[in-house]
């Protein structure tokens, strides 16, 4: 392979997701919902493998499956079809209509397709259709996930209701493992909280010896109108513009005052989330937490010389690269590539906010491509690589470890229940780290070694 | 919502055709086994809205197939995510260059759909020809494509020139049909390959290897055995695939088709173009696989080639003997439901299920046409459901409903059959362990045994499917 300082016109190993896929994962997240895809079957196929395979979960998306026929008329009849089809075998509660980069280039107008549909088949109202615009050709998987959560919360919690005393959560894309964490932290401060989405259970469900269409859990449509009346929200996104903030949007429409919050990982971004919420509801942050802010400190300090100095490359979603810098740099890794599969000024300069500290700035990516987060690694002399499983390739040409999170992670069991988040999934991941670093070591160390 | 009363599942109105069974006594409902005239199985048509199919598109057919050619450029023309999601989907090993393990997409913006994608083609094609010193490239075109109306063949040509490497267009537009037609869009391209290069002379005793995508190294197995046979193989299509190996494929002395879906259309048209020979093969399990090159010796009508072939089936299914037979032991009398891609496959399974003196409850394809059906029900027990294009409330249904102790398909059918409490055997294309040829069946049944003989199960009840919500 010639190397060669190319113009990049083309993308290499996309990191990149696309929008359809983030606005299946946002659906998934409430409760008894499906989603169409409006497009060719592919589209739809291909995200429920990809989902499927990372969660170990059935994912059932449905697809408008255009023909080339309704390629050129529009997909009209096909899309009304497949709305009788999904709502008659899976009764949702909800259905998410997602167009795809076909259905917007053909420029179907799926509202106004809704609107027939539902003046011919006046049944079809009890089912909450919400359509959402993801071409794909501008936006990453990310805008599709913030955008389903705006449409639904625009349906149903768009104008002030009385107060309920709830604190609304739009955690973003984190792991159904976190959003349990989330839900035990709120139940903690005593305080009635309302996550959106929460998935915790609909992409890690248990055994159990009924199968169930559409699983169980998720957010219900009740909560989420209650989600008007909440006291405040809190937001973990700070990097998409204002009109994807459903916090935002609900100060806005219902007069909730919200607040966008960092991720909490690591210590730092940790204390303004158990800060918030103690400021919030005038709660002393609970012993327990207490403790595992104790804990996590004591975890620091345990590993903090295998961590020095080490080069990470890290990539992601943009809020989750973010997070995991600050921390990287907190605990004295040296972030050399942060590359974010979005676009993203705001990220580029928090990156450098967080990074503002370092003797060598880290390149920050944005938009990119595993072809250049590679070359990034190679160049800064990356000693470990920290993101999802499709750097498996570049781990194994640099011959460095690879610490898996954050979504996909195709190669491994488990991603669900990985812990990111909060003092509790800060020690889980400084723990894995540190010991990924150490295991390299132990193998290049001539026999290994019994003790440190 | 209709309830399908032969099977006992419940369907979308419209489904129906594509779900039968094959019955031993001839009541009005039963499907007729092959050779018999009788209405058939619906199969080989669009998807319908709605039903969760659990097909892929034209593109992903196309890509598959040509994918494995390893010192190609392979570059999908369309927006990021048809890239994305299939970025090394198959396990395809190569023993030497691995061009094909990366995913190239030209990204297309917004800005390309309304002013056209050519120029953002053109530039990608150069600089990842410029970069990667290819062999040849393939150009795939994805849906919106089809729509933008890109001329691919223009800018094909024009670098092709430029370049000095073939540059072939691949008309994969998703919608433009099923997998089949993507793997008819694929032999066009592979054609092309073949064609634009001078023809040699016909190498005696020789063979192509078509429809085997090496997985796991399978390959390499199929070809060990060729050559102890006394077999040349000229090129593999298109596992481990060189392009200067596929230019010289017509002058091989027979092309030998797996995975007939896929490549019969290839095969057909080297041998209307050409006058070459071609014979359907399978090398999923032992049967089949004696069988397959028993036809291939039988072909050349070589005496040392049938004897070292006779040699060399019974030498490989004595050494596999002892352990087949311990599961053999084990494994008697549990049932199957398969599930996979292509219907000629399921045959194969039915017999190698057989094989472990286990019976087939429920077999089924995605992209299945009307002869394959029609040997999948000659081969089939009688009751076996035969089932088109389904989805996963019919499978689940289906399962449950059959009392299969294990199931058989790829990824997105695994966490179906694990939630309803049964065992589930890989057959999919991340295979990291062959399951062709005479070694593979020995795996096989290892991969059965294994699910369907964890303890984990005494402590899972099997879900009744397909509850309401
Ligand atoms: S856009 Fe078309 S080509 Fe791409 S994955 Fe979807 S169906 Fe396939
Ligand atoms: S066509 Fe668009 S929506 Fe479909 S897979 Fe490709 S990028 Fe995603």
């Amino acid at each position: 392979m010639k190397s060669s300082a190319s113009s990049h016109v083309s993308t290499t190993n996309p990191c990149r997701m696309c929008r359809p896929m983030g606005a299946c994962l946002a659906f998934r997240g409430i409760a008894n919902s499906m989603v169409l895809l409006h497009g060719s079957q592919g589209c739809s196929t291909y995200m429920r493998r990809y989902i499927s395979s990372h969660f170990n979960e059935p994912v059932d998306i449905a697809s408008s499956s255009l023909s080339e026929k309704s390629a050129v008329y529009g997909g009209a009849a096909n899309l009304k079809q497949g709305i009788r089809n999904v709502v008659a075998r899976y009764s949702p509660s909800v259905l998410g209509v997602v167009t795809t980069c076909l259905t917007e280039t053909i420029g179907d107008d799926v509202r106004q397709i809704i609107a027939a549909l539902l003046v011919e088949e006046p049944s079809l109202r009890e089912v909450l259709i919400v359509p959402v615009s993801a071409p794909s050709y501008s936006g990453s998987h990310m805008d599709g996930f913030h955008d389903s959560c705006v449409a639904i919360l625009e349906r149903l919690a768009s104008r002030p209701i009385p107060n309920n005393g709830a604190i609304n959560i739009f955690p973003g894309f984190i792991s159904p493992a976190d959003i349990r964490h989330l839900g035990r932290i709120l139940a903690d401060f005593q305080t009635p909280a309302i996550i959106l989405p929460d998935f915790s259970q609909t992409l890690d469900g248990g055994i159990s010896d009924v199968y169930r269409r559409i699983p169980v859990g998720g957010t219900s449509l009740e909560q989420i109108g209650q989600m008007a009346g909440a006291a405040f929200s809190i937001e973990f996104n700070v990097t998409s513009p204002e009109r994807q903030s459903s916090s935002a949007l609900l100060e806005s429409l219902a007069d909730v005052s919200g607040e966008r919050l960092p991720l909490p990982i690591g210590l730092r971004n940790c204390d303004f989330f158990f800060q918030a919420l103690s400021d919030m509801t005038l709660t002393p942050v609970p012993a327990r937490y207490k403790e595992e802010r104790a804990r996590l400190l004591d975890a620091m300090v345990d590993a903090h010389k295998y961590l020095f100095g080490k080069k990470v490359a890290v990539y992601g979603d943009a809020d989750m690269v973010l997070a995991l810098t600050g921390f990287m740099v907190d605990v004295g890794l040296v972030p050399v590539v942060c590359a974010s599969s979005g676009d993203g000024a705001e990220f580029t300069r928090r990156i450098s906010e967080a990074t503002a500290g370092l003797e060598t700035r880290p390149a920050v990516l944005t938009e990119t491509d595993f072809d250049r987060i590679g070359s990034g690694a190679t160049e800064a002399g990356a000693e470990l690589l920290v993101g999802s499983s499709k750097g498996n390739h570049i781990a194994r040409r640099l011959d460095i470890p690879l610490l898996r999170l954050g979504f996909p992670i195709h190669d491994r069991i488990g991603a669900q229940r990985l812990l990111h988040i909060g003092y509790q999934g800060t020690i889980n991941l400084l723990d894995r780290l540190t010991n990924t670093i150490i295991a390299q070591q132990q193998d290049e160390y001539g026999n290994g070694y019994s003790y440190m | 919502m209709k309830s399908d009363k032969r099977i006992g599942i419940e369907v979308i109105p419209g489904r129906e055709g594509h779900i039968c069974r094959k019955d031993a006594g001839a009541s009005a409902e039963t499907v007729k086994p092959a050779g018999q005239s009788g209405p058939d199985i619906a199969c080989n048509r669009e998807s319908m809205a709605g039903a969760v199919s659990q097909r892929a598109c034209v593109f992903c057919g196309a890509r598959v197939v040509l994918n494995p050619i390893a010192d190609a450029l392979h570059l999908i023309h369309g927006p990021i995510g048809c890239s994305t999601y299939t970025w090394d989907i198959r396990g395809s090993l190569s023993s030497g260059p691995e061009l094909h393990r990366l995913s190239f997409s030209t990204d297309l913006r917004e800005k390309d759909v309304i002013f056209g994608g050519e120029p953002k083609l053109y530039h990608a094609l150069s600089e990842l020809i410029e970069k990667h010193e290819p062999r040849a490239a393939f150009v795939y075109s994805t849906c919106i494509v089809g729509v933008i109306g890109d001329d691919l063949k223009a800018v094909c040509a024009r670098v092709e020139k430029e370049r000095g490497i073939p540059v072939i267009p691949v008309r994969s537009e998703g919608f433009k049909g099923n997998k089949n037609e993507g793997y008819k869009a694929a032999c066009q391209a592979l054609f092309s390959l073949i064609d634009r290069a001078p023809r040699g002379e016909t190498v005696p005793l020789s063979v192509n290897i078509l429809g085997d995508f090496n997985l796991a190294g399978e390959l390499w197995m199929i070809r060990g055995y060729f050559e102890k046979m006394g077999l040349r193989v000229v090129a593999n299509i298109s596992g481990d695939g060189r392009v200067a190996d596929i230019e010289k494929a017509a002058s091989a002395a027979l092309n030998v088709v797996q995975c007939a879906g896929s490549m019969t259309h290839l095969a057909r048209m080297m041998e209307q173009h050409y006058g070459m020979p071609f014979l359907r093969v399978s090398y999923v399990g032992t049967d089949d696989m004696a069988d397959s090159l028993l036809d291939i010796a039988g072909f050349f009508k070589d005496k040392t080639v049938q004897t070292r072939t006779e040699e060399l089936i019974a030498s490989e299914i004595a050494a596999l003997a002892p352990e087949l037979e311990y599961y053999r032991e084990r494994l008697k009398g549990r049932k199957a439901a398969v599930y996979v891609g292509g219907a000629f496959k399921a045959v194969s399974l039915i017999k190698a299920f057989r094989a472990l003196g286990m019976q087939v409850a429920m077999v089924g394809s995605q992209t299945g046409k009307a002869d394959d059906y029609a040997q999948v029900r000659a081969v089939a027990d009688p009751g076996t459901v035969i089932i088109d294009d389904a989805n996963p409330l019919e499978l689940a249904q289906l399962m449950n409903r059959l009392g299969v102790d294990i199931f058989v398909g790829g990824v997105k059918e695994r966490p179906v059959a694990y939630k309803l409490g049964v065992a589930f055997c890989d057959h999919n294309h991340e295979r990291k362990r062959p399951l062709e040829g005479f070694a593979g069946m020995v795996n096989f049944a290892r991969e059965v045994y294994s699910s369907i003989a964890s303890p984990v199960w005494q402590w899972v009840p099997r879900a009744a499917a397909a509850e309401g919500s």
